[in-house]
């Protein structure tokens, strides 16, 4: 139950219309530091929108998500920060430093920055022209531009850039081992086959160092092995790296697979929260996946809420 | 045959000009998909530039060393075109950045024809003589008769293919030609990568307004006049050359200037000097119909 001690964002009350439409309904949940999390649910049941709220991509009409690095989301810490009318408040003013973030006041890229949350999305946004070690460095781009001095140390080749420099590749080579495309490090990320493709994906959002990694649909399209493939790198994550994953999936072999934490939406209502044999079980979401006879159909509506 | 190779390299010499402010074109249409139609005036006023700073230095300054003075000139003309270049970005274009798709571009039209009558007002209309420099020719003796290359046609084409490759390099092997080619691709992405994509946006017009200049200082040069309605053809000019070398590709840029340069020199050496621009366009029509993406263009192709 890490995601009730010691968690890493705070969602509260996340509503979110789209004019008459509500597509998510005073959602609230909490992902767990070093869980991995699955938001999972019927098609239109509201998870890519709460994705696009937690990362930026929509200003939610109202709620609160709060992301601590550092330690655990402390209410009354929050509250004190979302009076004062900042954004965040970090230990230093350097990009990466721990501190408590209010996603829903914060632009995109400053998510992705300050408060370190990656994502990819349903389709591969790869850069396709460039090689796969390109990719990987490219990521990387902040902490290179700030060893390098903004340039001008690194026209120099101080050693300072030099460093960081290896450390990038470092970093780059790790990940093209652990996705074994060490081979193909110079092919157009383009030309790789689909499943290749989503994993380089992953690992170029591990680059950026996230405390935070969202992966939408990231087992959409891939065959059984590649299913298996991709378990073992999530896996991998969540034990190595300092790395908490929230995805969203529909495919139950990865979901029942490797989370610890499973969130079930339905019409952008939370339905069932817990451990995935509690989940399983929960006769609402057995109900939401698979109807239910027509003389339960009051019965689950109460229990619903709607 | 001696004609022949003496059309070709004042071919490739006007190509090089070309493919310099092509460049310009192609990376600001990659980056943010708009034709940048001020570019060929940024590309006059760094002649103007160019030409105030060589009579500054040797009229007034008293440099006496032509060599000193064109690689000053050179220096500043590329600081302080980028300087405008980097101006125009910020003023007319970033501030519709959010705007509807056809907005920049009409701003784009606007500060041509902005920067068109400033020069116009501020330096008069009529054609200005640059000083005489560089004449000395080169006299390659070939079949019956001889080739010549003038100081000023070897020092454009050492110029030009030095900057290239120090530009292909940037492009190629720094973590900001990096950037710049992730933002070409995705935007959205490289921003959320942690690139700053507004400042490689500025960078882009930065290098673009750069390289122009040094097309500027080589146009002043060679032809020895400038004008203030000098930026249009070539502009024109330049962008057909990144249309026909692949709009977005930068070797296609210089392919495509080298191209138009020797289709319009050959054509006025062998047919009517009066239709080498008909020509020019003629052939970019041909290759288009055949090639709808330009020579080195890559195509859209959606994997399905």
């Amino acid at each position: 139950m890490r995601w009730v001690r010691d968690p890493l964002l705070v969602v509260e009350g996340l509503t979110m219309r789209f004019g008459g439409l509500t597509a998510v309904r005073d959602l609230s949940f909490s992902v767990g530091r070093g869980d991995i999390t699955a938001l999972i649910g019927p098609n239109g049941a509201g998870k890519t929108t709460v994705f696009n709220c937690i990362t930026g991509f929509y200003k939610p009409t109202s709620g609160l998500m709060a992301l601590s690095t550092g330690g655990p989301v402390r209410l009354d810490e929050v509250a004190a920060l979302a009076s004062t009318g900042h954004r965040y408040k970090c230990v230093d003013d350097q990009i990466g430093a721990d501190g408590v973030f209010l996603l829903e006041r914060m632009p995109d890229f400053e998510i992705a920055r300050r408060a370190r949350v990656a994502r990819t999305f349903q389709n591969i946004r790869l850069f396709s022209g460039m090689t796969v070690l390109e990719n990987l460095i490219v990521a990387q781009h902040t902490p290179l531009m700030r060893a390098s001095g903004w340039t001008i140390k690194g026209l120099f080749g101080a050693p300072q850039y030099r460093q960081a420099e290896a450390a990038a590749m470092k970093r780059a080579r790790y990940w093209l081992e652990h996705i074994e495309l060490t081979h193909r490090a110079d092919d157009a990320a383009g030309s790789l086959p689909y499943g290749d493709q989503r994993r380089l994906e992953i690992a170029r959002a591990m680059c950026t160092d996230p405390v935070l990694l969202c992966l939408d649909e990231p087992a959409a399209g891939l065959n059984p092995r590649e299913s298996l493939e991709l378990n073992t790198l999530l896996r991998t994550i969540r034990d190595h790296h300092a790395t908490s994953i929230l995805l969203i999936e529909h495919d139950m072999s990865v979901v029942m697979e490797i989370s610890d934490h499973v969130v079930v939406l339905e019409y952008g209502l939370r339905i069932s929260d817990g451990t995935p044999e509690s989940v399983r079980n929960d006769p609402k979401v057995i109900a939401a996946y698979l109807g239910v006879d027509d003389d339960e159909v009051a019965q689950v509506e109460a229990e619903v809420g709607l | 045959m001696e004609y022949f190779v003496q059309q070709l390299i004042n071919g490739l010499t006007l190509g090089s000009i070309y493919g310099l402010i092509a460049i310009g074109y192609t990376m600001v249409f990659g980056i943010i998909g708009m034709v940048n139609f001020a570019h060929g005036d940024v590309f006059m006023i760094s002649a103007f530039i160019a030409l105030i700073l060589l009579i500054l230095l040797t009229q007034f300054l008293g440099v006496t060393s032509i060599g000193l003075a064109l690689l000053i000139v050179l220096v500043a003309g590329m600081f302080l075109t980028a300087l405008w270049s980097w101006v125009i970005e910020r003023i007319a274009y970033r501030p519709l950045a959010g705007s509807f798709r056809l907005a920049p571009l009409i701003s784009a039209i606007g500060m041509a024809i902005f920067l068109l009558n400033f020069v116009q007002v501020t330096q008069g209309p009529r054609n200005k003589a640059s000083p005489s420099i560089l004449n000395n020719v080169m006299t390659i003796p070939m079949g019956n008769g001889s080739v010549t290359i003038s100081e000023r046609q070897a020092l454009i084409f050492i110029v030009t293919a030095i900057l290239l490759l120090a530009f292909w390099a940037i492009v190629q092997k720094t973590k900001l030609g990096r950037a710049q080619r992730a933002c070409e691709q995705d935007r959205r992405m490289a921003a959320l990568l942690g690139i700053n994509v507004d400042r490689t946006i500025s960078l882009t017009f930065v290098i673009g307004g750069a390289l122009a200049s040094v097309a500027g200082l080589m146009f002043m040069s060679y032809y020895g006049v400038v004008s203030f309605s000098d930026g249009f053809t070539p502009g024109v000019k330049a962008f057909t050359a990144a249309v026909l070398g692949g709009i977005g590709s930068l070797p296609g840029a210089v392919i495509g200037g080298l191209l138009i340069g020797l289709i319009e020199t050959m054509w006025s050496a062998y047919f009517s000097i009066d239709y080498k621009d008909v020509a020019a366009f003629s052939i970019l029509a041909i290759v288009l119909i055949f090639m709808p993406s330009g020579l080195l263009g890559r195509p859209d192709v959606e994997k399905v």
